[in-house]
């Protein structure tokens, strides 16, 4: 294993020293592993929290500032933050409005969001509880944990924190969170395994001359294993499960985001957009907003995701609405 | 013969046994893990049990409710993952089932066990063949009862239950996974030995090592 980390068991926490020092703009309390706005809690407004495994940045950190969130908490590494985590945070953006949780649909975070809820239902504070589950690798979800949270989790914090900017209600600003999970699909690809630092080799073994098709974003196997291929044929493989599961045709296209999974360079993404977008125009989709970048990533792995969002009016404005955080700027 | 009741020396006991047996197995659940989930039960568990023990190096606890609730508020706030909430669910089920007596009966610490184990099944929503630490419970606790009510005392009851409880890791390497993260695997999650089912026999032999040694 080759990382630029000192103690493999100090990894998180030492991430969230550099960033205290690189983000004056961000609060980070370092006892409970919660990145806030330097300003929250921001009285009248929504409160807005996510948090999970750490390994995924800059989800969901970076993603802290006006617009977006108001606190992110950080688990270990691919391990959900733990209730005291979240209640914490919670209690701290509570400007009187009330707390949106933003939760990818993984058992550990779901539990421990949960519980966190009912901690903080007893102190009389209102949460709307969203559960992010768009990865369309995740076929029968009767008999799985459900499908998983990816991409979405970033159009769902970008949207549903405009919402609460605008100033709208606990009960509106959870419901653009749902409305855009359930508008949203995703898919992934690795080209690599990842290799968790505490465990210090890689995750799976991936011969050099294959692909995993189906990711999730923990190093846990895909859906199935084929011989490496062109950039072309990758996006087909990635966007037919997708628009097979979802008409995204509609009148106001549909937001696309090429995400990188970590170690791959930018100048693949964008060669895989431009395979994204010949795909789509072929099936009458229109683009109405772009987002290319690693976004939501599992540490070094290679590869990427696509995620496909059909919008409207309300979720274009929103996505147009200014946003001011480390990973995520515009408007501003 | 192994004494009547069980005392908060001997739950502790176990608990410090349960701690010793995943540090020393802390890799190991690891590796279960990376080949049908994401490579962390090990470490987890073993970071909470450490915290365990360490909270209770600190602070003897005066009964057996103060002592196994403070297990599993100590589970909930340092593990993560599922295995936090499952395993504290877990320990802070058995604190209200044993009560703050300074010992309880064995029939009343296996009435203790099983709602701890109903507390894991609430908070996992776990149902048998799920490939789960329910497989390796579930089995554990019957095997107990039956021993118990057959006359056995408690360490050869409990020793049949480690039997069940290894019995049932085995057998979950022939299930396919239906919750948690080996269940997005589907048929590849067979061929593996569930990691949780694995750490919650471990969780069951403590207890028979202990309370067979005090016999």
């Amino acid at each position: 294993m080759k990382k630029l980390i000192n103690d493999p068991a100090d990894v998180v926490a030492e991430a969230l020293r550099g960033m205290a020092i690189a983000h004056p703009e961000l609060r980070v309390d370092h006892t409970h592993r919660i990145v806030y706005r330097a300003d929250s809690p921001v009285q009248g407004k929504v409160g807005l929290i996510s948090g999970g495994g750490s390994g995924h940045e800059p989800l969901h950190g970076g993603f802290v500032g006006p617009g977006m969130l108001d606190a992110a908490c950080a688990g270990e590494i691919f391990t959900s933050p733990v209730p005291d985590q979240m209640l914490e945070a919670t209690r701290n953006v509570d400007g009187g409005a009330g707390v949106v949780h933003i939760v990818k649909n993984y058992t550990g975070d779901v539990m421990n969001f949960e519980m966190a809820a009912e901690l903080a239902a007893a102190e009389d504070i209102s949460v709307e509880s969203v559960i992010i589950d768009d990865d369309v690798a995740v076929q029968d979800s009767t008999y799985t944990a459900g499908r998983r949270g990816v991409g979405a989790t970033v159009l769902v914090e970008k949207l549903a924190g405009a919402a609460a900017d605008q100033g709208r209600g606990l009960g509106e600003v959870a419901d653009v969170a749902r409305r855009v999970n359930a508008a949203a699909r995703s898919m992934g690809v690795a080209l690599t395994s990842c290799t968790v630092p505490a465990v210090g080799h890689p995750t799976f073994d991936l011969p050099d001359t294959e692909i995993e098709v189906g990711i999730g974003i923990h190093g846990e196997p895909g859906r199935e294993r084929m011989p490496v291929r062109p950039a072309r044929e990758v996006a087909e493989l990635m966007l037919d499960p997708i628009l097979t599961d979802l008409d995204f045709a509609g009148p106001d296209g549909a937001i696309v985001f090429v995400n990188g999974m970590g170690a791959t360079p930018l100048i693949e993404l964008y060669v895989m957009y431009a395979e994204v977008a010949a795909i789509l125009e072929k099936s009458g989709i229109q683009i109405a907003r772009s987002l290319v970048g690693p976004y939501i990533t599992s540490l070094d792995m290679a590869g990427c995701s696509v995620t496909l969002l059909r919008a409207d009016d309300d979720l274009l404005r929103l996505w147009d609405h200014p946003v001011n955080t480390p990973a995520l700027r515009k408007g501003c | 013969m192994t004494r009547a009741s069980i005392d908060v020396d001997q739950v502790e006991r176990w608990i410090r046994e349960f701690a010793r047996v995943v540090a020393d197995n802390a890799q190991f659940l690891t590796d279960l893990d990376a080949a049908i989930g994401d490579a962390d039960h090990g470490i987890n568990l073993d970071r909470g049990m450490s915290a365990v023990v360490a909270a209770l190096d600190e602070a003897p606890q005066p009964d057996l409710a103060a002592l196994t609730k403070k297990v599993g508020m100590t589970l909930v706030s340092s593990v993560g993952g599922a295995s936090g909430p499952l395993y504290g669910a877990f320990f802070l089920r058995l604190a209200a089932s044993l009560g703050p007596a300074d010992a309880v009966a064995a029939a009343d610490f296996a009435k203790a066990l099983r709602a701890g184990v109903d507390g894991v099944v609430q908070r996992g929503r776990a149902e048998a063949d799920d490939k789960t630490m329910f497989d390796a419970l579930a089995p554990a606790l019957d095997a107990l009862d039956a021993g118990l009510a057959s006359g056995s005392d408690l360490a050869s009851a409990l020793d049949r239950a480690r039997v069940a409880a290894e019995a049932g890791r085995d057998a979950t390497e022939g299930l396919v996974a239906r919750k948690g993260r080996a269940s997005y695997l589907g048929q590849r999650s067979v061929g593996h030995i569930d990691p949780g089912a694995t750490s919650a026999a471990m969780l069951i032999a403590a207890a028979a090592t202990t309370f067979g040694a005090d016999g």
